[in-house]
């Protein structure tokens, strides 16, 4: 990428006569169109939701502890492994993304705000909504959601009074993406500054790009399906009722046509969040930029032929199970590309190891293990051992954890300096990185061999022989979810004070984008005037 | 590569060796299993992990080398290169050709798999919420499969029953499905209720059972024993209580075996013969095994 200059006077806009600052008190809050509040919002209501999932896990992993039932009855733990689920991966992980695309796309592009700033507010508040639901679905006669986040019938189907909630919460959650994404989509085409060409954009706006895209083209689909799902529970339509003439295995077409695309909206962001930091820290431009862009595009368009790959023991047709092992086989290709494109930029940079260096570091060693395992689920006839065993929780806690939620607290430390204006006390970071690093590792890497010697994912007790490997990955989990109140401390500590950060706030970031150039905090309003790239 | 891998076996047998779970290899990797679908399945899963491990041993090689050496610690200038097609096209190239190397001999177990034909014994296999229901298709045999009551006792929520005191603790059930050794047997699968799947490791595979569906796999098992694996599609609040237990006897064991099911299915079966007797008009809405009986030998 260019190098960007900026004419503009961002820093300056409170001058002006017709600008004003956030509302007083709550009213701020509830009305505010300003995309740094809004992005504020996102991220702290997502920090909530992983601590709420967090400890929805670890409810899970104290079970798993020891063999035999101790702490809660097995439909209980049903809901907590269905909840657990829905809430992290439309409560924490996706709306942590949109947060940070709420905060540093505008200032990355030189806009002045978000295309659509009312509809910006209104996404996130039916996401509280939409949580607030799914939460009380816990309460309901007959218990929470507790037939798996990917909600298959017909067992989803024996759900007491939560499953309307729960559907309705989804409903409420997918609008609030698509709005999301339109918003995205519009404010990029639309207001970047002048000379900011598309192949100029950082890859952090380019990643959103597509995964807005991403987002419009499934939700619906899960919209649909679960839709499909409340007709046939009270209306009487049967199509996924086989005694009614309907197909269980249709919905799993339905739910992985979306839940597919889902992955890579989680991950694509991270990717770019990735692509900005490793360029940073290694005082070097990012390696095959244009490569990068495509390999992005590439995985985007792949995501959506490769679905029924969570599907190989359904008992596909054998050209099926063929296609569908070629085509995710395929998708380690750009995914490859990305990971030597990180590792060809720290090649002869000026490495130094910053908090969120650290963080996407771990990211790109772990991330890759994740997917090593992917690609060897993969091979479809691997996948008759491997399906529905704790390798695959492994497999995708492993791009989940040390990877999206990694890298969305490598942009965390990264931006938060510009958010503040303080530096983070770096000794409490870095140790919130190497506890979480060590810990995610206990947690998660003996979940390989405990797949492998055939322990079933969703059980709330398992035969003695698993014993030894559970106990270290639930001493990993509280370890990892203790290590978690550190990353609260510093946050709220820095948002408190701290040591006053430069408008650069990282050594030589000046290059790297157009955030840098506006002062440390950010304004309440910045590029007014927009800048020029040349 | 057999000298790289023997010792990294080793390595990685004193690292366990030293961990708390004193595990075995054997403990932390697949099984091998009974059948040459399984074997053959154990061989793709070892040639694509060492796959990967030379793949990750020379990325993360890569990135290890550049953190030790480019570090601004250290006075490292940056250099200002920002593309390379050459590298770029070597690092697209290789995986692709990789890949497709590791596809064929995948297909070629999957065309293997997908092939039933030739089988001496049909099992048809019905989930139930949660129980297994074995049916030798054509012999009129068939019976329930649950989890063994020492078992069910100690899972209950605060037993007060070790698990470890179970023996094969919630992986053993009261009637094994049994199968004689050295056979082709088909297994049809499929559910009355929700979906679940039919697993036994030593198998090599498994396979959803599925309401209003009939799926298909096989096996040959090779040795005689007691094979054991559990449901594998979350089914509901007792998903994790439902094993599945094959028991491999030698032809002539499992002939008798089967002599014996059928003797006892006529003796049960007796009273209810005799009042079809008395009344055969009211025959057919009598007792359930006579139905099952006569569905089963006339095919």
């Amino acid at each position: 990428m260019s190098s960007t200059h900026t004419h503009g006077h961002a820093g300056h806009a409170h001058d002006h006569h017709d600008d004003h600052g956030p509302a007083k008190g709550i009213k701020r809050w509830l009305t505010t169109t300003n995309h740094k509040d809004i992005g504020t919002m996102y991220l702290v209501f997502s920090l909530l939701m992983f601590f709420i999932g967090g400890g929805m896990a670890l409810v899970i992993r104290a079970e798993l502890f020891m063999p035999g039932l101790q702490l809660v009855d097995p439909g209980f733990f049903n809901t907590m492994t269905t909840v657990h689920a829905l809430i992290m991966v439309f409560g924490a992980v996706m709306p942590a993304t949109v947060g940070l695309a709420n905060w540093m796309i505008p200032l990355q592009i030189g806009a002045p705000d978000m295309a659509l700033p009312r509809m910006n507010n209104f996404s996130f508040w039916l996401l509280v909504a939409a949580f607030s639901l799914l939460i009380l679905s816990l309460f309901m006669p007959g218990g929470g959601p507790a037939a798996g986040w990917t909600l298959y019938p017909p067992l989803v189907l024996q759900t007491g009074d939560a499953l309307p909630l729960a559907i309705f919460a989804i409903h409420l959650a997918g609008a609030s993406s698509i709005m999301g994404a339109i918003n995205i989509i519009v404010t990029i085409m639309n207001l970047r500054a002048p000379g900011m060409t598309l192949l100029k954009m950082p890859l952090f706006v380019w990643t959103w790009l597509i995964t807005a895209y991403l987002l419009i083209a499934v939700m619906p689909v899960f919209a649909g399906a679960v839709t499909m799902l409340l007709t046939d529970h009270f209306f009487g339509t049967s199509f996924f009722s086989a005694a009614g003439g309907g197909d269980p295995v249709l919905y799993q077409h339905i739910f992985w046509f979306f839940g597919h695309p889902e992955v890579y909206i989680m991950i694509l962001p991270a990717f770019g969040i990735v692509s900005e930091i490793i360029p940073t820290f290694s005082r070097k431009p990012l390696f095959g930029y244009d490569a990068m862009v495509y390999a992005t595009a590439s995985i985007a368009f792949l995501s959506f032929i490769v679905w029924a790959h969570h599907m190989f023991t359904v008992g596909m047709p054998l050209a099926g199970e063929i296609f569908f092992m070629l085509s995710t086989m395929l998708i380690a290709v750009p995914t490859g590309v990305k990971v030597f494109n990180w590792t060809a930029t720290m090649w002869r940079g000026s490495l130094s190891f910053e908090t969120p260096m650290l963080f996407a570091l771990a990211f790109l060693f772990l991330f890759t293990i994740g997917g090593f395992s992917g690609l060897m689920m993969g091979i479809a006839p691997a996948d008759f051992q491997y399906h529905d065993t704790y390798f695959i929780v492994a497999h995708f806690h492993y791009v989940l954890v040390p990877g999206a939620v990694f890298a969305i607290m490598a942009g965390v430390y990264y931006w938060l300096p510009k958010w503040t204006g303080h530096m983070y006390d770096t000794k409490l970071a870095n140790l919130h990185f190497w506890s979480s690093a060590i810990f995610v590792n206990v947690l998660f890497f003996p979940q390989h061999f405990l797949g492998l010697a055939g322990m079933p994912r969703r059980i709330p007790d398992y035969s003695t022989q698993f014993a030894d490997w559970n106990m270290v990955s639930s001493i990993g989990a509280f370890g990892f979810g203790l290590s978690q109140l550190l990353f609260v401390l510093v946050i709220w500590k820095c948002a408190r004070g701290g040591a006053k950060a430069s408008a650069e706030v990282w050594d030589g970031a000046r290059v790297h984008g157009l955030e840098w150039s506006v002062p440390s905090p950010a304004p309440y309003h910045t590029f007014d005037e927009a800048p020029v790239v040349k | 590569m057999k000298m790289v891998k023997r010792a990294f076996v080793a390595g990685l047998g004193l690292l366990f060796g030293a961990s708390p779970a004193m595990a075995a290899w054997s403990d932390v990797n697949l099984r091998v299993g009974v059948t040459e679908l399984s074997r053959e399945i154990y061989n793709l899963h070892m040639l694509i992990l060492w796959i990967c491990v030379v793949i990750a041993a020379a990325v993360f090689g890569v990135m290890i080398y550049s953190i030790a050496t480019f570090r601004k610690s250290k006075g490292a200038v940056p250099a200002t290169f920002d593309h390379n097609t050459k590298a770029e096209v070597i690092w697209t190239v290789i995986p692709v050709v990789i890949l497709v190397a590791m596809a064929v001999p995948a297909a070629k177990t999957l065309v293997k798999i997908d092939d039933t034909r030739g089988s001496e014994l049909t099992v048809k296999v019905t989930g139930y919420q949660w129980k297994w229901q074995y049916e030798y298709v054509g012999e009129g045999v068939s019976f329930f499969s649950t989890l063994a009551r020492p078992s069910d006792e100690a899972r209950q929520l605060d037993s007060g029953i070790a698990p470890t005191s179970v023996e094969n603790y919630l992986l053993e059930v009261d009637n094994p499905l049994v199968v004689p050794v050295g056979r082709k047997v088909r297994v049809l699968i499929t559910a009355n209720d929700v979906i679940h799947a039919w697993w036994v490791p030593d198998f090599g595979m498994k396979r959803d059972a599925i309401p209003g569906y009939i799926n298909e796999m096989w096996f040959n098992a090779e040795k005689p024993g007691i094979y054991r694996g559990q449901c594998a599609e979350l089914c509901g609040r007792d998903h994790g209580f439902m094993p599945v237990v094959v028991e491999v006897k030698p032809q002539d064991e499992f002939d008798a075996w089967l002599e014996a099911q059928k003797a006892a299915r006529q003796a049960a079966l007796e009273p209810a013969a005799r009042a079809a007797a008395l009344a055969p008009a009211v025959v057919d809405t009598t007792v359930e095994p006579a139905t099952t009986l006569r569905v089963a030998n006339a095919e």
